[in-house]
């Protein structure tokens, strides 16, 4: 068990036959993901790898193949069409890796695919990873084993920060969630815990958070109330200048709020330990 | 990207709202001259891209036209908070009734736009959000549906507006609207909104906020960008489509991915160091970026050490590597350099670094303490 992704996942690559798409796909296909076609409109029949069919559009994708999730790396112009497209020809998990998608189409994509049920990671993410099962997005696969430790974060390369330092302790992952550092997105941390929380193969929960918005602190509510599992987290920004968007779209202290210290005392009270540099926090779970 | 006030009541007026008449102007002389041809009394307002202008006196009335110029030149020779005035507004001056807050922003939290109204206007919001919440009305728009005209009216009810003035308002709610919606705004904001006493209703100031993600399809307020705000290392990251943020400590920082490269200003702040900047090469960084990168650090004499850490994923630890190698070998850098490479392709750009002189550190605790004892040794 884990959670979103897992041998069983039927993967299309949308723009499967662009650089970063194409690069990516290759690691998916090593890695042992069931990649099983992609899309690329204007490029329907052709083939990449020489075994993966490539789809003028998600509907004819979707229709051939009986994809159940997708991984979105299209540029960012044209990422919520790519997103529409997705949930509207019944793809129920979409994976959006793209970065700078405007904050409004955002809020568009999002409150149409609630409509429809639709579950999106992302945007501006790393994507999934389910150890030795399946990787789903950009994850470098041999930086984690698995095991019993949920990873939830807004960041990419921090990530791999800790599931690396997470691996050389011999510690495994159990699926790692990347949400995406967004100020509007899919999936927030809240609904990740809580899929950990059911998740019978997690047992312990790492958060990584940082600054801007107040979703860390909408997470500590949940772990204070509703979650038996410990957690452990990191939050990144403790540097962070107010009033400054530092490279997310949505790390950015508003107004005095969002800021690192708030949510490391929101967390701290939840029960949640929290590291002080993330190499660290695999030892607090110990 | 956020626009002048000028900027912002030339979108409002193009979308319908009413903005007093008035000029911008670069010298005392513009600006007498947009005095005598609007006649009577003018407001010169100091154009700079930060809050509390009036508190700082960057406002001023003026009886008439040689008033506007001996005030407009007082104005144009300021600092507010850092930030040179370059510019004033000459606004006609308005009789006024009552002030109103009206803004629509982007609701994070909410993942939609909400529309922001308060009887207490004229004055910085998150004061009256801290002392009297109570005055504040706020309704979310469902952003596919747009703004509802009936929403509009029911925050005129709300903010206790006289019957008289609702069709006024909702037009000019439906208009913020377009603006909001036409310009990819993360805020448009008209505070205050007033009631003047010929009983009219004027956006009196505006601000706007620009989503950088949108600019591509926003090319026309590309042009109105003013830079004034921004270190020049700033503004010339952003020709590379680097993230860069000037600090004040002594270890530059090149890192991949935001959250990454926070963390590791935070790490060297832990192990006693001070970051001069925050860099994110970005995913997918090539040689070209991390070369226009370094240069940029290293245009900074307060660096004594610079920091790379690379967590490869979608980025390729060999292009950082020759990224890194060609930087070098233009720029011929003083100061020691503490590089780690970890993930997709770092053993070939571990070897690619082998004779390059650099300091290598396998963990970021590792790197941080290493680049912090650098740049002591360098001071």
């Amino acid at each position: 068990m884990s959670i979103l992704v897992d041998k069983n996942t039927r993967l299309i690559v949308q723009g499967i036959t662009g650089n970063e798409g194409l690069f990516h796909t290759t690691q998916m296909v090593a890695y042992g993901t069931n990649v099983i076609g992609g899309v690329t409109p204007g490029k329907g029949g052709e083939w990449v790898l020489e075994k993966l069919p490539v789809f003028d559009s998600v509907k004819t994708a979707k229709d051939a193949t009986d994809a159940n999730a997708t991984i979105i790396f299209v540029p960012a112009r044209f990422a919520a069409d790519a997103m529409f497209e997705a949930a509207d020809a019944g793809i129920p998990l979409i994976i959006c890796i793209t970065e700078g998608v405007a904050v409004q189409d955002m809020m568009r994509v999002r409150n149409y695919l609630d409509q429809k049920k639709v579950r999106l990671i992302g945007p501006n993410c790393p994507g999934l990873l389910t150890p030795g099962e399946a990787k789903v997005g950009i994850i470098p696969g041999d930086i984690a084993i698995p095991g019993n430790v949920g990873v939830v974060s807004r960041s990419g390369t921090l990530t791999y920060e800790v599931l690396y330092a997470m691996k050389n302790l011999g510690m495994g992952a159990s699926t790692c969630v990347g949400i995406g550092g967004d100020p509007v997105n899919g999936t927030n941390f809240t609904d990740v815990l809580e899929m950990f929380e059911h998740d019978p193969k997690t047992e312990k929960v790492i958060l990584i958070g940082e600054i801007g918005g107040n979703e860390e602190e909408k997470a500590a509510e949940y772990i204070s109330s509703k979650m038996t599992k410990p957690v452990a987290a990191f939050i990144a920004g403790q540097t962070a200048p107010p009033g400054k968007r530092m490279g997310h779209a949505g790390a950015i202290i508003e107004g005095g709020a969002g800021t690192a210290v708030d949510k490391i005392k929101a967390l701290e009270a939840a029960g949640v330990k929290v590291a002080k540099h993330p190499e660290e926090i695999p030892a607090l779970l110990m | 990207m956020k626009l002048h006030e000028y900027q912002s009541k030339t979108i409002f007026s193009k979308y319908g709202i009413p903005i007093p008449k008035g000029r911008v102007a670069a010298t005392a002389q513009e600006a007498k001259q947009i005095a005598e041809e609007l006649g009577g009394r003018v407001v010169i307002k100091a154009q700079v891209l930060v809050g509390g202008r009036g508190k700082a006196g960057g406002v001023k009335l003026a009886k008439d036209s040689a008033e506007a110029e001996q005030l407009a030149t007082q104005i144009l020779g300021m600092d507010i908070k850092g930030l040179p005035v370059r510019k004033v507004l000459v606004d006609e001056a308005s009789a006024i009734d009552q002030e109103i807050y009206f803004a629509i922003t982007n609701d994070r939290a909410a993942k939609k736009p909400v529309m922001i109204a308060s009887a207490a206007g004229g004055v910085d919001i998150e004061e009256v959000a801290a002392t009297s919440p109570e005055k504040i009305v706020k309704v979310h728009i469902d952003p596919l549906l747009g703004l509802r005209e009936y929403q509009a009216r029911d925050v005129a009810v709300a903010i206790d507006l006289p019957r008289a003035y609702w069709k006024d308002f909702v037009k000019i709610a439906m208009s913020l609207w377009q603006v909001y919606s036409g310009t990819d705004a993360i805020l448009a904001e008209i505070n205050p909104l007033v009631i003047t006493k010929e009983k009219k209703l004027i956006a009196l100031d505006g601000k706007m906020m620009i989503d950088d993600n949108a600019l591509f399809r926003q090319l026309d307020l590309v042009e109105m960008r003013d830079t004034d705000e921004d270190a020049p290392s700033e503004i010339e990251a952003r020709k590379y489509g680097l993230s860069f943020i000037k600090l004040d400590g002594n270890i530059g920082c090149m890192v991949n991915g935001a959250g990454l490269a926070m963390t590791s200003m935070d790490v060297i702040k832990l192990f006693g160091g001070e970051p001069a900047n925050f860099l994110d090469v970005g995913g997918g960084a090539g040689a070209e970026k991390v070369a226009a990168g370094m240069r940029i650090i290293l245009t900074d004499n307060n660096v004594k050490a610079v920091l790379f850490n690379i967590f490869g994923g979608i980025t390729r630890c060999d292009e950082v590597a020759r990224g890194i190698l060609a930087a070098m070998n233009e720029v011929k850098p003083k100061v020691p350099m503490v590089v780690r490479l970890v993930g997709t392709n770092a053993d070939e750009g571990r070897r690619l670094l082998e004779n390059a002189n650099m300091i290598t550190a396998e963990t970021l605790a590792d790197a941080a303490k290493k680049s912090v004892a650098a740049a002591k040794k360098g001071k």
